[in-house]
């Protein structure tokens, strides 16, 4: 078993990367960056990892290079956060469209404008259908843990896809946690050596990566992606049995706090479950049956999983930090009502919006939206669906 | 026109063969064709050496006709045939498969009915069409 030391997430995240050891890094160091890559880049300097470490002129050039070395067959990562991971939506494109096995960390920070770099999940919310695999955190130890799960997933043979690995800016990124990490050797026994399928630099076997398709098969590319993303659930328990086996914690594709027998049900992703967590035990302990379901893979979407946690509830409410301007409320929101519409008996829904540009959520805040559920579900009806949560009225 | 099934392709849309652009059959691209008139023809080749998709088909050092299945139809060759030989006539797609009229239409044409008539498939070969053509095709499409 490993040790317990104190780290920030984004000490974290860098342990991680050292620990993965990755072939190639590329990063661009300028708000909004995070300091993942500038610890990482220590290493890097202190000889630690034998990395190729490549600056370049953008994040858009940073996920490119991690593109491009990964189909030379490199294990490649980067990190991203907010603006950084808007600029490079172009290229994740490319990567999750070449079936590129990349791992990178995002801190979840708020979208200009107005100008803000706090927390929220407008980021990778927004880069949700860009065909990458996306694993939400509630701390620095889920950060750290789902890191170094998301190699395995990302490589296996099954999926070949990339991964997001999202925690909350400031909350999670900055805040110092005692968290426990495993040894070197456990993680580099955990991740193997990559395997890639088919490599740029492989003479023996020459490939051509990025061609064009037109009319003709791009659409049968695009099938084989939404294929591949049918696969992933089963990989991701798989992983999270195996590291239960070296770490002694437990994933599931979401994690289900006292909801089972809870007639009330909070869903949540990242660090707000913590505050929800907290609500749930105190209205536990008035005799209150509520429970939470904290989001941690988000792509692809556990449907079926996810309409049998919630579908026996009577009233399912769900928090966004991000909002989708569909007036239909949050992304999380739309996909749990979906999940739920086949089910024969349907909770009452309602999406709460919070937290947008790093605004605080504190306990109060979480009361209120179980007070709000309570009412609807003794008036029997949500008389106002789509809520924004600590907004100034 | 049916393609190979998504199952059945490479993943990330690699292509793990190389030099393969012959089996990417640009010949449906072409609006004018050109016609081969073998009789007037002096073999100077300045067709074959020009022309950027290797269409020029020779056998021994001499030009044979035409690759239809890779012949975009830019009319370098017409081009570049010598004014006084004139050698290479482009005609319209849609009139090029009268022969009778174009043998009518140009003096001396002589044996028009030679040139290769070999014809494009329509659309990508199934097999194939996912592959991208990277470099100068050669001319090894032709076909009977």
């Amino acid at each position: 078993m490993g040790k317990r030391v104190a780290l920030t997430g984004n000490e974290a995240a860098a342990l991680a990367m050292k620990q993965i050891n990755p072939d190639v890094v590329a990063a661009y160091p300028i708000t909004p960056q995070t300091d993942i890559v500038q610890y990482f880049s220590s290493f890097v300097h202190d000889g630690k990892v034998k990395t190729e470490f490549v600056t370049v002129e953008s994040e858009h050039s940073a996920m490119s290079a991690t593109i491009g070395a990964s189909a030379a067959g490199a294990r490649a990562m980067t990190a991203t956060s907010s603006q950084g991971l808007a600029l490079m939506w172009e290229m994740l494109y490319i990567a999750s469209s070449y079936r590129l096995p990349i791992v990178m960390p995002v801190v979840n920070r708020a979208l200009s404008g107005p100008i803000n770099i706090h927390c929220d999940h407008s980021d990778t919310m927004g880069a949700r259908d860009s065909g990458w695999i996306q694993l939400y955190s509630e701390s620095a130890q889920e950060a750290y843990d789902n890191l170094i799960q998301a190699v395995r997933i990302a490589e296996h043979p099954d999926v070949r896809l990339p991964v997001m690995v999202c925690f909350d800016g400031f909350i999670t990124s900055h805040g110092l946690e005692n968290l426990e990490i495993l040894e070197d050797s456990e993680v580099s026994e955990f991740i193997g050596e990559f395997e890639p399928e088919y490599s740029l630099l492989d003479p023996e076997h020459p490939v051509t990566f990025g061609p064009l398709a037109l009319q003709n098969y791009y659409f049968e590319f695009k099938r084989q992606q939404a294929d591949a993303m049918t696969k992933v659930a089963a990989v991701v328990r798989r992983v999270g049995m195996e590291f239960e086996k070296v770490s002694g914690r437990h994933y599931e594709l979401f994690e289900e706090y006292r909801l089972g027998d809870a007639e009330m049900a909070m869903v949540v992703a990242n660090s707000t479950a913590g505050t929800a967590k907290e609500v749930v035990d105190e209205l536990r302990a008035q005799g209150k049956k509520v429970g939470l379901l904290k989001i941690r893979m988000f792509r692809p979407f556990p449907k079926e999983e996810i309409a049998a946690a919630l579908s026996s509830k009577q009233i399912v409410a769900v928090l966004d930090r991000a909002d989708t301007y569909s007036t239909m409320g949050g992304p999380i929101y739309n996909e749990v009502r979906s999940a739920l519409y086949d089910e024969k008996l349907r909770p009452l829904t309602m999406s709460y919006i919070y937290g947008l540009g790093g605004r605080d959520v504190g306990l109060d805040d979480i009361r209120k939206v179980f007070s709000d559920m309570e009412a609807s579900r003794t008036a029997g009806k949500v008389s106002e669906p789509i809520n924004y949560l600590g907004v100034h009225e | 026109m049916i393609g190979r099934a998504w199952k059945e392709i490479p993943r990330g849309a690699v292509i793990p063969e190389p030099g393969n652009a012959h089996h990417y059959q640009t010949g449906d691209w072409r609006s004018f064709r050109p016609i081969w008139l073998k009789d007037r023809c002096i073999q100077c080749l300045r067709c074959w050496i020009m022309c950027p998709d290797s269409a020029i088909i020779t056998e021994d050092g001499k030009v044979v006709g035409i690759d239809y299945s890779h012949c975009k139809g830019c009319g370098i060759c017409a081009n570049e045939c010598p004014a006084k030989v004139d050698a290479i006539k482009m005609i319209k797609e849609d009139e090029a498969d009268d022969f009778d009229k174009i043998a009518s239409s140009i003096p001396d044409s002589g044996s028009v009915g030679e040139v290769n008539r070999t014809e494009p498939k329509t659309g990508l070969r199934a097999d194939e069409g996912h592959r991208r053509s990277g470099a100068n095709a050669g001319a090894v499409g032709r076909e009977a």
